[in-house]
């Protein structure tokens, strides 16, 4: 039934009953944000979970030279599965379908999402697509193999015939609805549905991250439906857009599909550079440094990411070089300052290295070495000199690792208590950092190498004379490793499950809202909210008495004395003076 | 509202500015008319947000000072269970593996989204039950 949900009101608020379906049909029929949320999130681990068993299929075949472990075949449709299932359908929808479908609207005090049966169509037909792709392991002539960038004219059907390729090409489709859908969801439920108090720039960073992402999710999504149909067209309706035997295109396809291709790099970056950001402050017991600077810094990296497609492109001969260089060069400044401000938020701060915060850490790690040779990259000389390497391989897999698994398990680490009122057990947390740590540079630092040394990506054999087995064994190693660190991630939570450990509403001592609510919190969320008079209001409720602590992130974000002293009161309105907008 | 509207307004300045800049540089269409659509869509949704945030007081969060007691009251309606989504999403689903399995699947297919539409219609003017 409709529930007209009420605004709560500090200590004065009834709990209204809820009754509902149980069960399947409570599964089914459910439209509560955090029930969906935890649907996205479960599925897209599914998702990880396979493409890493394929990923280690893909290390096992390039072990050893000339390898018949796997077909040539076989080989390509695993990285082409691989790639796709890895971004289209964990990395994304982990972010925007799981993480911030729970958490974005406890972060801004709402009770649920703005279009709660949007959300629930999203979800399904992300579920749709993500078995429409996995089809194609079933059909005639195996999964797609052109890559999970299906560049035409590869992909056109008389170089990729069967159906499998068609099922990828309606799976991304499918997903890219869903996706589209719950871009809009998160957009309107931070323009509407906040808490008062709760101004724009008292959201927590997180929060802003998925609004920029949710814009360029807007931005890219629909181009890349777009290059879809026409594909399809291409391969079945007889046009010819992408081919020459026409008088297509095929850059046109390089230049559709990469200007959805580099925003979407950052739509799954940007929901990870959040969590970092929400979590790094919890564990140094400071507020953020810089809150304004990062809110910017987000921005820019979405605005110039979306004008840097053809960096991908610089090989074609037909893109403008010195434009495209210059934006993707100009990246690197937003970064670094975000960079700037983690560390700023960690100087002199009381570290509590919990496996969130070692999670975070390694991110920093992982994503400054991606980040720096994504710069050489940017660079035409150097990029025409690795294009389709193992360096740009090692380049993209650190970046991602980065975002996806070390701050996406940092933030699964981090909310986890939140969505299930218990611990996880901190000894197998570290395990899990440690054996993934080892693993992820055993795996990646030799195909910076080998990438130099001049091994192509996407071949499935290699001649024994060029020297190039030893370091790809490490590397093969290495991704052993990261899949056995995965199985204490599982122990953990099966034993979390079977033997819970109590973890109360609030156990880090967290900043934002979410830690207000009960865990797991109750329907519609909120049984009362705290005053909000900064972008801290639940550790200013927590702590009235906190000293305010004065230092370049006070001075920046305009916040002057605002933190925690008058908040703890109800009445405290003119905390802040130095709040203007 | 005003923050929400200059954020959206900036997303068409900016791509205004490349797409202007690239139109003049690059050697290539396609790309200019990505940058002219981004524009747009930026600037309509941002365009209505500033026309109302001039013509309307500040809502309770948009102000640094407001208090719970400002924004009390009804939020909006929000359907707690529906089965709608799950069969417009089956059917969608079957619809779009009719055209690599056989388009017999757009018979059930087409009979679900239809009957989705018509449930989800029918629930939101009732107030919305299973």
């Amino acid at each position: 039934m409709t529930v007209l949900a009420d605004r709560p009101v500090t200590h004065e608020h009834e709990h209204e009953h809820h009754e509902g379906p149980t069960g399947l049909l409570k599964w089914l029929t459910s439209t509560d944000h955090k029930l969906i949320g935890m649907n996205y999130m479960v599925t897209s681990l599914i998702m990880f979970f396979l493409a890493g068993i394929m990923a280690l299929l893909l290390r096992t075949q390039l072990s050893s030279p000339s390898s018949s472990f796997l077909s040539f075949q076989q080989y390509n449709a695993l990285f082409t599965m691989h790639g796709s299932l890895m971004l289209y359908l964990f990395a994304g929808p982990f972010a925007f379908g799981g993480l911030a479908n729970y958490i974005l609207p406890l972060q801004v005090g709402a009770p649920d999402m703005a279009f709660p049966r949007l959300n629930a169509l999203s979800y399904w037909l992300y579920l749709g697509g993500s078995i429409t792709m996995l089809l194609g392991f079933l059909v005639a002539g195996g999964a797609a193999a052109y890559g999970w960038v299906a560049y035409a004219p590869l992909s056109l059907v008389q170089y990729s015939p069967g159906s499998a390729p068609d099922l990828w090409i309606l799976g991304i489709a499918l997903t890219g609805f869903s996706a589209i859908f719950t871009a809009v969801n998160l957009v309107t439920t931070t323009f509407y549905l906040r808490a008062p108090g709760m101004t724009m720039f008292r959201l927590p960073i997180f929060t802003w991250n998925m609004l920029v992402t949710a814009i360029l999710i807007l931005i890219a999504f629909p181009i890349l439906t777009a290059a879809m149909v026409l594909l399809f067209a291409d391969r079945h309706f007889g046009t010819h857009i992408y081919s020459t035997a026409g008088g297509g295109v095929p850059v046109l396809y390089q230049n559709l599909f990469w200007f959805f291709g580099h925003p979407e790099v950052y739509i799954l970056a940007l929901p990870y550079f959040g969590i970092v950001t929400d979590v790094i402050p919890v564990f140094s017991k400071k507020p953020l440094f810089g809150y304004k600077g990062m809110v910017f810094a987000t921005m820019a990296i979405a605005a110039l990411s979306t004008g840097v497609w053809a960096h991908h492109m610089f090989t074609t001969g037909v893109v403008l070089l010195p434009f495209f260089s210059l934006l993707s060069l100009l990246i690197a400044v937003p970064t670094g300052i975000k960079f700037f401000n983690w560390i700023g938020t960690m100087w002199r701060g009381q570290l509590t290295f919990t496996t969130p915060m070692l999670f975070c850490i390694g991110f920093l790690f992982a994503f400054l070495m991606g980040g720096l040779t994504g710069v050489m990259l940017a660079s035409p000389p150097i990029d025409f000199a690795t294009h389709d390497t193992y360096f740009v391989v090692a380049h993209f897999h650190q970046v991602l690792f980065g975002t996806a698994v070390y701050a996406g398990f940092a933030g699964l680490y981090y909310w986890y208590p939140k969505f299930f009122g218990r611990m996880y057990r901190e000894w197998m947390g570290k395990t899990h950092f440690w054996l993934l740590t080892i693993g992820f540079w055993a795996t990646f630092i030799p195909q910076y190498i080998l990438g130099l040394w001049g091994m192509p990506r996407r071949v499935a054999s290699y001649p024994a004379n060029l020297g190039w087995q030893a370091l790809n064994v490490v590397s093969t190693i290495g991704a052993y490793v990261i899949g056995i660190s995965f199985v204490f991630l599982l122990v953990n939570l099966w034993v979390s499950w079977r033997k819970p450990i109590p973890a109360g509403d609030n156990p880090w001592d967290a900043h934002t809202l979410e830690w207000f609510a009960a865990s797991p919190p109750v329907h519609h969320n909120f049984e009362r909210l705290p005053p909000i008079r900064s972008e801290r209001p639940v550790w200013d409720y927590n702590h009235p008495d906190a000293r305010t602590i004065t230092h370049g992130g006070a001075a920046s974000n305009g916040h002057g004395n605002g933190h925690g002293q008058l908040a703890g009161t109800a009445t405290g309105v003119g905390a802040d003076t130095g709040d203007k907008e | 509202m005003r923050i929400e509207a200059l954020f959206l307004l900036g997303v068409a300045a900016f791509f205004g500015v490349v797409g202007l800049f690239y139109w003049f540089t690059a050697y290539e269409q396609g790309g200019f008319v990505m940058l002219v659509g981004t524009t747009i869509l930026g600037f309509l949704p941002g365009s209505y947000y500033l026309w109302w945030s001039l013509r309307m007081k500040p809502r309770p969060e948009d102000r640094t000072d407001a208090t719970l007691e400002d924004g009390a009251g009804v939020i909006g309606a929000f359907p707690s269970s529906s089965i709608w989504p799950f069969v417009l999403g089956m059917g969608l689903f079957l619809m779009v593996l009719s055209i690599v399995f056989g388009l017999w699947l757009i018979a059930p297919g087409a009979a679900l989204v239809v009957s989705a539409v018509i449930g989800v219609t029918v629930e939101s003017r009732r107030g919305g039950t299973i």
